[in-house]
């Protein structure tokens, strides 16, 4: 992780969550700092005990369980059973993941997400792009009706739905299938309502006078909305990916065959085979391979990914 | 809308109503038909289906009325899966809140690195719960695991933790404030930089030292992000299941209202009119804490 894309991508931010949060103010050192320069020594050992130890100490605790996940997972068993603690592998090397893959399916699990999250993500921000720009632009007559039920549904868990879509989706034949895991969570609540909120600060003059050019809504939809509103779209669209990548319950229930799994479900099934009870570094390899890739999304677009996480923080 | 047209225009303007409510249902149905099917419709089920004897997978079901919910209520299943909830969602709230609190302070500092650590104690927030139950779950080991080494080398002998029910519980409420608490920091950060520098530095001014202005200023400017993430911690607490689920596959101590419904239906017993029983008694209380949120919201939009 570097500092640069962190700093640069929170100066370019203009995403609504992200800007309110923002005071407007330039990000200057108090003037007072370089005046009262005869404390330096005594101002030096404050900022260490009080600024950089706890940030420290925080980078720590958050960080060391994930180092050890990943060190962990190229040690061989000797040096995973075994009550002396070793920090670093003596002789590195991919063996838990070729045990991992040997023992279940690993690969497909990793198609399988990518699929789900893929297919998923994809119709869900489309979807949620639509519905938005319908509820700020088109006239229709129960339009706040219709935003004020999407609203309770984003307050609706989907965890106490389960039941009942496991019922109506096995009854359709939907077990083990893909359509079985990726439809009953297209829905997009989320989504909608935060488009909804972004496109309705857009300049209606803008597209009023786009209309009198003679531009339909589809185009003023693709060549307007959503061009100046690539910020807000990637946020809805990888607060999407990083759900769909890490969702459990329902790809739990709704698949039972190893070759339709997802990957955390697949896991599940790792520490059910006989190679996996005790075997940490292979079970740590399967963490790597979940975990790893949305870290990688987070560590690049972070300013996105927690503006949309974090959204309705700071609405006062 | 505000524009009344001419009279002579009148029959083209509803011409285009219509093609606008059809362009509508064009954009939004396909969403509108997805939530109603697949958030709506399951909470009437749930209902319905907490009314019967049903094993999950049978063609058939008995009405029993209210004897599922009688039944968890008397069984001596609601004090102990009420109180599991309750310690569960309390400890994993007040937990990532008050770590979150720490951290979001030490972020505030303005020293260099800053924005790097706030990504890193971020990063859990959005990690798989799965994985990082594993990981937690090796770290727990009482024989192989990092935690038993480092209690070793002080003379200290491991605790079994999936073993001991009560243990169990803290096991999971310690990786689940793990996970949280840099979400809490982020959201108080954002508190924090919106209280105004110049009322900070009058009371600087007027001799209130850094503890002072933080528990008189920064504290009670702050009360809104605490409300916020009250009830957002609160939410997803009560729906936490990945990381329990993976940590103790039994349940033996962390059967919270979700797992308990999710055991009930899909382990073992397949009892699916109990679990809704379960599910309702659990939507109740996420309704409850919606209900709080909402009027929160409502007071936050008023004053905006």
């Amino acid at each position: 992780m570097s500092a640069s894309p962190t700093s640069t991508i929170a100066r370019r931010g203009n995403s609504p969550a992200e800007t309110s949060r923002r005071p407007a103010r330039p990000d200057h050192r108090e003037p007072e700092h370089r005046a009262q320069s005869g404390h330096r020594g005594h101002r030096l050992a404050t900022r260490i005990l009080g600024g950089y130890l706890p940030l420290l100490l925080a980078m720590l605790i958050v960080s060391l369980p994930l180092l050890w996940m990943v060190l962990s997972s190229f040690k061989s068993p000797s040096e995973i059973i075994t009550t002396t603690l070793s920090v670093w592998p003596r002789d590195p090397s991919w063996e838990n993941y070729a045990e991992a893959a040997r023992s279940v399916p690993f690969a497909r699990f990793f198609a399988n997400s990518v699929l789900v999250t893929v297919v998923g993500a994809t119709i869900k921000t489309l979807l949620s792009i639509l519905t938005a720009y319908a509820l700020v632009f088109i006239r229709f007559p129960f339009k706040n009706v219709i935003f004020i039920l999407i609203l309770v549904a984003l307050m609706v868990p989907p965890q106490v739905a389960v039941l009942p879509n496991y019922a109506l989706i096995a009854s359709l034949g939907g077990l083990n299938t893909y359509w079985g895991i990726i439809v009953p969570g297209l829905g997009t609540a989320f989504g909608t309502f935060l488009l909804r909120q972004h496109f309705s600060t857009l300049p209606k003059s803008m597209f009023e006078a786009a209309e009198i050019d003679g531009a339909g809504h589809w185009q003023r939809l693709w060549r307007m909305a959503v061009p100046i509103s690539t910020p807000s779209i990637a946020t809805v669209a990888l607060v999407t990916i990083v759900n769909e990548w890490n969702d459990y319950l329902w790809p739990l229930i709704i698949t039972d065959k190893p070759s339709m799994m997802t990957l955390p479900v697949g896991l599940t099934l790792l520490t059910n085979t006989d190679s996996g009870s005790q075997n940490w570094g292979v079970l740590m390899a399967g963490s790597v391979i979940v975990i790893l890739p949305i870290l990688i999304v987070f560590t690049f677009l972070q300013r996105y990914v927690v503006a949309g996480l974090t959204q309705g923080s700071v609405t006062g | 809308m505000s524009n009344t047209p001419p009279v002579a225009a009148q029959g083209y303007w509803t011409a285009r109503k219509r093609r606008e409510a059809l362009l509508f249902l064009a954009f939004a149905a396909p969403n509108i038909l997805l939530i109603a099917i697949f958030t709506y419709r399951p909470l009437l089920a749930n209902l319905n289906y907490s009314t019967l004897d049903w094993t999950l997978g049978a063609e058939e079901a008995t009405r029993v009325g209210f004897r599922n919910y009688a039944e968890f209520f008397t069984s001596g299943d609601a004090p102990v899966v009420l109180r599991t909830t309750a310690v569960f969602t309390l400890a994993t709230v007040g937990g990532s809140m008050l770590l979150g609190l720490l951290v979001a302070v030490a972020l505030n500092l303005k020293v260099r690195g800053a924005p790097v650590a706030r990504a890193a104690v971020f990063a859990p927030y959005v990690l798989s719960g799965v994985g990082v139950g594993l990981v937690w779950l090796f770290i727990f080991d009482p024989v192989y695991g990092a935690l038993a080494a480092l209690l070793r080398a002080i003379g200290l002998a491991s605790p079994q933790w999936i073993n001991n029910p009560d243990l169990a519980l803290l096991m999971v409420i310690i990786v689940y404030v793990w996970k949280n608490l840099g979400y809490c920091a982020v959201v108080y950060l954002a508190g924090m930089q919106a209280v105004p520098k110049d009322l900070m530095e009058a009371a600087a001014v007027d001799g209130a030292g850094p503890m002072r202005r933080f528990w008189s200023i920064t504290l009670p400017l702050l009360s809104p992000s605490s409300f916020f993430l009250l009830i957002t911690t609160l939410l997803s607490s009560l729906q936490a299941f990945d990381i329990l689920r993976i940590m103790v596959p039994s349940g033996r101590g962390v059967g919270t209202l979700i797992y308990e419904a999710y055991l009930q239906a899909f382990s073992t017993y397949n009892r699916a009119g109990y679990s809704a029983a379960i599910s309702v008694v659990l939507f109740v209380f996420l309704l409850l804490a919606t209900i709080v949120q909402i009027r929160f919201v409502e007071r936050k939009v008023h004053y905006a």
